[in-house]
Parts: structure tokens; sequence; C-alpha cells
């Protein structure tokens, strides 16, 4: 029997979607039944407390949550969210309600026993509620109260080697795809950069001193399966110099339908006969590519990394060998401007351990962001407040084409007096001789 | 450090009907210091339970341990 009666949550049931409200009745009538035994740190009605408190909120159109409130463990910034809600007597179980953020392993890869010991841990002291994945990729344990964070903590690190996540003005925990764990695209160890660049900016991560929050992403090729570009502030894209391997043989094999284009994806359904010039060639999106006499040519000084090409035909077409990454910066969800997406800054860098080229240019932004960031400013606000050339400056990057992205609408490059020859004084006599007034 | 240390506590002190602080503010205090200076400040205050952190969730802020009602409540 229901703790609170949730007309309006009911409603959240129906339809073919997963629903959030189906998930948390199920913890509620587990937390009753307590097959485990469980001696519970905190309320065992939490999660019925958790529906009670929605649904007085979906009623009145209010939220009853505070904003905000005291978190952590000690020493640390982030990590944890205080959350308090403001009818605690109405609703004890989630009378504090905080949220705790674990940095997940690179790349997301887990052995059940260790997914099954968070859960034991959170079970016994949280809410039995999580949240696989937070979009910074942490773990996010949903609702536990203020006695338990302390323990929580201690069993996280000590048992199971696991550290806080980022929350706040913090550094958040970084994030990466899998890389060469899997990928024949990646360009560069992402899980490694991930990795080290974590363990190297700890003091960042855990004490907050940024004017917003700051987040890292590693795509080790423009694939982008974690999508760094239009969800990090710092986003390393893998990439290469050099030419686009061609096997000519293979490229024939796709064609006469040996291989099955898309490593065999989109086979739900009888597509027709593979089709080299609509499905490649004709999708070019610089159309840098011909198919000629049985023969595939890639202009490659034309080619933006799209990897439309590689995707559909991997057997036949490999990333080059000089490889290294991008970065892009400033990309943002909405809240003061709208959404953006990063913008290039390093078109070309090493990405090899200890990835010291890398750090440098992250340095050199935080510390410019500290002093010229407003509060509640992200780096895409700060850069297109102050302009990219700044960031350029700072950053000690040479303005290339690329960093224009539309021509003549964000012409945000200028030239500086010394920069140019001669300056901005001229002869004007000279001038004269060759222009008539 | 204890010297300022002390700058910090007193200029917190001295702020009233105000208990939570951007690290602007501090930077603000120290102008000739370095942002990571001044964070090595706050972060030993911190350490000692003089400060503590409050946080939104996206944003953190500083305040003197138990300044303003929010400690009773949110304790």
């Amino acid at each position: 029997m229901a703790k609170h009666p949730t007309p309006m949550l009911d409603e959240l049931e129906k339809g073919p979607w997963p629903s959030f409200v189906s998930d948390i009745k199920q913890e509620c009538d587990n937390r009753a039944k307590n097959p485990k035994g469980l001696d519970y740190q905190i309320p065992a009605e939490c999660p019925d407390d958790l529906l009670g408190i929605l649904e007085l909120s979906y009623h009145e159109g209010e939220t009853h949550w505070k904003h905000g409130g005291i978190v952590g463990v000690f020493g640390y910034g982030g990590g944890v969210i205080g959350r308090y809600c403001d009818q605690p007597e109405k609703f004890p179980g989630v009378a504090h309600f905080h949220t705790v953020r674990l940095a997940q392993p690179a790349a997301k890869y887990y052995t059940a026993e260790y997914l099954e010991a968070i859960c034991d841990i959170w079970d016994l002291r949280g809410s039995g509620l999580t949240n696989m994945h937070g979009s910074t990729g942490d773990i996010v344990l949903l609702g536990t109260q203020t006695p338990q964070l302390e323990e929580i903590f201690f069993e996280m690190t000590h048992k199971l080697s696991t550290d806080l996540g980022g929350s706040g003005s913090n550094l958040r925990t970084p994030e990466s795809c899998l890389g060469i764990s899997r990928c024949e695209f990646a360009c560069y160890d992402s899980q490694l950069m991930c990795y080290q660049l974590t363990q190297d900016y700890q003091d960042e991560l855990h004490r907050p001193a940024f004017p917003y929050k700051f987040k890292f992403k590693f795509d080790a090729c423009p694939n982008g399966c974690v999508a760094s570009i239009a969800r990090s502030d710092f986003s390393v894209i893998g990439t290469w110099k050099d030419d686009i391997k061609i096997d000519q043989e293979a490229v024939k094999a796709y064609v006469g339908g040996e291989f099955k284009p898309n490593g065999g994806a989109h086979a739900g359904r009888d597509w027709g006969k593979f089709d080299i010039e609509a499905e490649v060639v004709g999708l070019c999106p610089t159309a840098c590519m011909t198919y000629e006499s049985g023969k595939l040519s890639i202009d490659n000084k034309n080619c933006t990394r799209c990897m439309h090409c590689i995707n559909t035909m991997p057997r036949a077409l490999k990333i080059g060998d000089e490889r290294g990454a991008s970065i892009l910066v400033g990309a943002k969800a909405p809240v003061l401007d709208g959404a953006q997406m990063g913008s290039l800054l390093i078109p070309f860098i090493a990405a090899e351990e200890p990835f010291d080229e890398v750090k440098e240019v992250i340095e050199n932004i935080w510390e410019w962001w500290m002093e010229e960031g407003k509060n509640r400013e992200r780096l895409g606000e700060t850069m297109k407040r102050v302009g990219f050339q700044k960031l350029l400056e700072v950053t000690g990057t040479k303005a290339v084409p690329q960093h224009v992205s539309e021509p003549r609408h964000n012409p945000y490059i200028f030239f500086k007096e010394e920069e140019v020859p001669g300056g901005w004084t001229r002869d004007i006599a000279d001038y004269r001789k060759r222009h008539m007034r | 450090m204890e010297e300022a240390k002390q700058k910090v506590v007193e200029y917190l002190q001295g702020k009233k009907g105000k208990t939570k602080f951007y690290f602007n503010d501090f930077t603000d205090l120290f102008p000739d210091m370095k942002q990571r200076e001044v964070k090595k400040i706050l972060t030993a205050l911190v350490n000692d339970g003089v400060l503590e952190f409050w946080s939104s969730g996206s944003t953190t802020m500083y305040g003197l341990k138990g300044a303003g009602n929010r400690s009773e409540v949110e304790g």
C-alpha cells in the first residue's frame, strides 16, 4: 500500500515508455520487503516520501526543495550536493536528500561485482535510487542524509577505490570514450589522458575556486562518442594530419557486395545494393572524394574529418598515421546565453603521455578565466564577452582561418598594430603618388 | 599565512546580512596574490574548520562555519 496517493504521478506510468515513477515504486516495495534484512541507515520510506513530495509539487506547481545547502565530506568542496526539503515533518524520509557523485571508471568499464558493491552501500546508507549516469558521466547516487556522508565516503574510497566526482564551481568529473580499448578509429589514448588529467587536477576537482563549473571530455576520434564538442568547456578530439589510408581492393569488395557497409549495421531491411556514389562519395560534406574507374581518391587537404566514409567502409579506409588531437573550447548548455558548441582553438596538438602540451593550454585558460570570468560565467560566455582573440592571446595560439567559423559573420580576429608591417601609420605623400585625391 | 587567514575571517565577520561568498570576493581582498595562493588560504581555513562550503549543486560559495540560519536546519 502506497504511503502517499499519487494520482498525478501515476499518469506518468502510462504509455509505452520507461517510467521513473515505476522505478521509484519498485524501490518502495523492495525497501518495504527488505529481502536482505538490512538495517537501513536512513528511513526505509525515503522513496515513498520522494513520490509524496513530488506529487505535492505537481499539485501546487511549486517545488519543495530548498536551494542548495552545506555540502561535502571533510576537505571536499564538491561531490556531494546538499538537498533539503521544506516539508520535513510531512515527508521525513526526504528531510535530507543529498546527492553523492562518484567518479566513474574511465570509459565506464565495470565488473558486475563493483556495481553490486556500490548498490549494496547505497541500499544500506542511501535511498537505493541511483542515476547511471549523470550528464557529466559520473555515477549519481540520489538521496541520503548528512550523518551518512562520511561513512559513504570512507567505504567508497577504502573498499572500492572510488573517489567523489565533481560538482559546484569545480572541475567536473572528466569523461572519455572507449578509445583504443575497443576502437580502431582512436587517434590517441583517450582513457589514459582522462585518467592522467583526473589525477593531475585533483585540487581543481575537489576544491572549488572557478567562477563556475568546468568540464573536460575526451573523444579519441571525430565520431565523438562522448560528444565532447557539445558537452564540455574543454573538448579534446582525436584527429590526424596525414592522409586517410585507402585499401583499393577492399573498396572494390564493398562495391562488389563482398563486405557489408557500416559493419553490417542498418541490416533491419533491404536497402538494396551498396552504392558508393550515393552512400559515400555523394555524402562527403566537402565533396573531396571521387570514385572513377574502380578507384577511390580523396583530396585530403579538403577533408574535414567527418568520418562518414571511414565509418561506412572501415575495412577499406583507415585513419592516418600522424595522430594527435584538436582542442575545442566553450561548449555549454543554455543557462545565461543559449547553448553553444565548442569553438576550435588548437587544430592539432600532440596527445602523448604525460600530456604536457595539453596541460599547458588548460592551465593558461584557467589562469585567464579565473581572473576574467564573472561569477557563474562559463568559459564559453567569457569567450563571447571578451572575444575569442583574447583566448588566442592567453594560450599563445596563432590565428588561423579555421578559427573563423563564418567569414564576415563573426570576424572576431582583428589585427593589432604590432602584427602589421609598418603599423597603422603610413606615408600619405607616398600614398598620394599612387592615388589621386 | 596566519595573517592572511585572519584577514579573511575579519572580512567575513565584518559583512552583515551576508553569509555566502564567491571565490572572487576573496581574490579582491588580496589584489597582489595569484588566485592559487588565495585558494591555499581558503583551503587551510576549511581544513581548520573555520570556513565551510555551500553549494547549489552548480555553484559553490564559502562562508564562516555555522554562519547564517541555514546551519540549524541543514546541519
